[in-house]
């Protein structure tokens, strides 16, 4: 079927790069993401020492607190990886409850980060209290929204999966959606690495 | 290719989404790159007559000093809108029609690598444009200029929704070339025919590439520069104000990060196109092909590092500004290879003198004006002189209107016959060359002078005393031709639609792919892919016959190409409703505007690309 699809744009059923067009279109959406998260950490390093009001960084950030939801993140990764190896290998409920746990340690991570941000608010760090917080608010916050909706897409895959619309032939979906889940863990780390660990 | 023939449902009539299919609807839910390149042209063109028309209120307001034509408050939004218009719903757009037509036909496709991601790109490009003009409507129209500086746009001194909606607008458009920018890549990487090496492709598909990926790296910067805008002014963050400790400095960095590469995705397409039409009327294949490639990929990846030549009055410190002033001087030289290798093309060729070969040496000479002065305020002691005077806007409009527009009416002139079967007049085709040829440099050459004589841009009027009456007036009357010759290009193309006199699959002997396809192409472009074996298929006799021989006969079975979807509109209607609603500022709205997006996201996805027993 997924032969016949591309036979539609060349004959051969083969792409020039013999890598999808799914995968290459995807990775040149995760590079302009590269762009655009970029952005948001210059701007954070540049601004995080600007702050004439704190509170400032040293004084709120609890590394310990944020390591754990690191860690969930990070795990949610492992969890992803054996759910594409079960999809391929035609293990639907496998995958399916694999997919669960990566929604499940995403909705943690949320949660932890979610509490720290109420914790930073009793501080006082506002998006509008200093530079530092207009930064980091908007940095953090534009990654949460990458976790939900990466957590509304694993949703749909997994109701698809549910449905038996995914076999192993089309598990490329869920091998996407699984650049999508790795892209925005690494991102993470790059943050938790530059605006927690290196204050 | 018969065993495509051979799963084609029974019962379903072969030419269901044929090009014969002329119904608004079968527009509206198109998601074949012909048509859809065919859209993009006229809403460009339409953008066009817009903001043409708001810089000939601009000239008729500077004819003479001390008028009051319009209101200063007016005359701000008109500036502004004619700027962000130009760039963003002309120029770009303009480009993307031809990146649209062109690319799978040059590269030996049937179709772009995502047709609805195209269409929905389309759409979301169009509503976002009627959007942001929607702002006269409200007497609201963005005032700040098309580069938005900070403070200009802050709270408390842009109140209103003025402000929001060229930011918004913005950010909407944004979407759209990110969208084009992964599309084309996909496809100019993936879909070529067998033998279409990348050494092979024709220099408008390689500038497309180059574009592309200017495209997804640039325009994330401006949309992140936007985000904190809007924050700024709705949700109370302090990213450009100094009073919360923020600096105005960091949105021009991030402005021309984007800025300057912007000026590239403008300009590198019209090179393409020249590079195509100037070996087909010269006879010759283009001089250094392999030197054009690259000194357009070193185009575009010099051009990120020259943004601060923008900022020379900032006071960055002289390293920062001798490290950029060297950087933008580089740049002259790839740029000037370029022109070197279109004269060496032209150099003992046996020239055709039609009016897109005339738009090319147009673009050549005017360019070059450009260039020059360019280099001229690159050196940073002689910038501050004329930074922010009309030296300036003399200066962009030779690079911009000089190379972008002129490359790109030569394409109109060159490929129209490829889209509609029928030549464009050339009779009116001279007097459109003639007139923006004079028109253009009456308008923009004595802005040189102005500019050095002291005149700032973006000024409501000024006084006699500046002796600058004369400059202004020669302006005035070239921009007035310059219209005249806009419309004669839209009347020649009304009359050659309808009834241009015909023309044939290859009208001007040219060498590449799209010409071995009749004139206009089937909608699936290719009955079966050809093999390329050089840079010129058509050009070497055996190479040609092969390929006419694949290309040309009626198929016993037409290919199976994508269904038609009204879900691009649908959603791009979504995604600009939910982006107009962050106008409110109030966090449930928004909120509950990104549902349609979401709901219309899976319709989307679930409903199949292809026909039925074809499809992922």
């Amino acid at each position: 079927m997924a032969q016949a699809a591309t036979a539609a744009v060349d004959e051969h059923g083969h792409t020039s790069t013999g890598v999808s067009n799914w995968k290459v279109g995807f990775w040149t959406f995760i590079a302009s993401e590269c762009l655009f998260f970029g952005t948001l950490i210059s701007t954070y390093m540049v601004y995080k020492g600007r702050a004439v009001v704190g509170p400032y960084p040293d004084e709120i950030f609890d590394v310990l607190h944020t390591t754990i939801s690191t860690t969930v993140l990070l795990f949610s990764s492992l969890a992803f990886v054996l759910a594409l190896h079960a999809v391929q290998n035609a293990r639907k409920k496998a995958g399916i409850l694999w997919l669960f746990f990566v929604i499940a340690m995403g909705a943690v991570f949320l949660y932890m980060e979610g509490t720290s941000y109420l914790k930073y608010i009793d501080y006082g760090l506002t998006l509008g209290s200093s530079t530092f917080g207009s930064a980091y608010y908007v940095l953090t916050g534009t990654h949460k929204l990458h976790v939900i909706l990466g957590i509304v897409w694993i949703g749909a895959l997994i109701w698809l999966l549910f449905r038996d619309r995914i076999p192993p032939a089309k598990s490329e979906q869920v091998e996407i959606a699984g650049l999508y889940w790795h892209f925005v863990d690494i991102i993470w780390i790059v943050i938790f690495t530059l605006v927690y660990l290196i204050q | 290719m018969s065993t495509i023939g051979l799963e084609t449902p029974v019962g379903r009539e072969a030419p269901a989404h044929h090009e014969e299919d002329t119904g608004v609807w079968s527009w509206i839910t198109t998601v074949d790159h012909k048509r859809i390149a065919i859209m993009y042209f006229v809403a460009a063109t339409f953008f066009f007559f817009i903001a043409g028309a708001k810089a000939l209120v601009i000239r008729a307001q500077l004819m003479f000093p001390g008028q009051s034509l319009i209101t200063p408050e007016l005359y701000n939004q008109f500036f502004t809108m004619h700027g962000t218009t130009m760039i963003f719903l002309v120029a770009m757009p303009m480009a993307v029609a031809f990146f649209n037509y062109l690319i799978p036909l040059q590269i030996g496709a049937r179709d772009v690598a995502f047709p609805r991601l195209n269409a929905l790109a389309f759409w979301i490009f169009l509503f976002g444009g009627i959007y942001i003009n929607s702002s006269f409507l409200f007497g609201a129209a963005p005032h700040a200029s098309w580069v938005g500086y900070a403070t200009l746009t802050s709270p408390e001194f842009s109140p209103g929704q003025n402000t929001n909606f060229w930011l918004i607008g913005l950010s909407i458009l944004g979407i759209a070339s990110i969208m084009g920018g992964v599309n084309f890549i996909t496809t100019i990487i993936n879909m070529r025919a067998p033998g279409m090496k990348l050494m092979r492709m024709p220099l408008f598909t390689w500038m497309t590439l180059v574009t592309s990926f200017l495209l997804i790296t640039a325009v994330p910067v401006i949309g992140v520069a936007l985000i904190f805008l809007g924050f700024d002014r709705l949700f109370g963050t302090v990213f450009f104000q100094p009073g919360g400790g923020g600096d105005p400095v960091l949105w021009q960095h991030l402005f021309w990060i984007f800025g300057h590469p912007e000026v590239y995705i403008l300009v590198l397409p019209a090179f393409g196109v020249i590079s195509d039409v100037i070996p087909t009327f010269s006879k010759k294949p283009l001089f250094g092909y392999p030197i054009v490639v690259y000194a357009g990929i070193l185009i575009g990846f010099i051009g990120w590092g020259v943004w601060s030549h923008h900022m020379f009055t900032v006071g960055l410190g002289p390293i920062a500004d001798s490290f950029f002033v060297a950087a933008t001087m580089i740049i002259a030289i790839p740029t000037g290879v370029k022109i070197f290798n279109w004269l060496a093309t032209m150099w003992g060729g046996s020239l055709k003198f039609t009016t897109a070969m005339l738009f090319c040496i147009g673009l050549l000479a005017v360019f070059t004006v450009g260039g020059l002065s360019g280099i001229m305020h690159a050196s940073a002691p002689v910038n501050l002189q004329q930074h922010d005077s009309y030296f300036v806007v003399a200066h962009f409009h030779y690079v911009i209107v000089g190379a972008a527009m002129m490359g790109l009416w030569a394409g109109l002139y060159y490929w129209f016959p490829k889209v509609r079967g029928r030549f464009l007049d050339e009779t009116l085709g001279k007097w459109h060359f003639w007139t923006t040829m004079v028109g253009f440099n009456l308008t923009f050459f004595p802005m040189h002078f102005a500019g050095l004589f002291g005149m700032p841009r973006r000024i409501y009027t000024y006084s006699a005393e500046l002796n600058v009456d004369i400059y202004n007036q020669l302006s005035t009357v070239g921009a007035f031709i310059f219209g005249i010759s806009s419309v004669i290009m839209v009347w020649n193309i009304v009359k050659s639609w309808r009834s241009g006199e015909p023309a044939s699959a290859n009208p001007w002997g040219a060498a590449t792919l799209e010409w071995a396809t009749p004139s206009p192409p089937h909608h699936y472009n290719f009955p079966r892919i050809p093999t390329v074996r050089s840079r010129e298929p058509l050009w070497h006799k055996q190479e040609r016959e092969e390929v006419l021989a694949v290309t040309m006969p009626e198929p016993e079975e037409e290919p199976v190409m994508p269904n038609p979807s009204y879900w691009p509109i649908v959603l791009a209607g979504a995604i600009t409703l939910s982006w107009a609603l962050v106008m409110t500022g109030v966090w449930w709205i928004i909120a509950l505007g990104m549902l349609p997006v979401i709901l219309a996201m899976f319709m989307w996805a679930f409903e199949p690309a292809f026909p039925e027993g074809h499809g992922h």
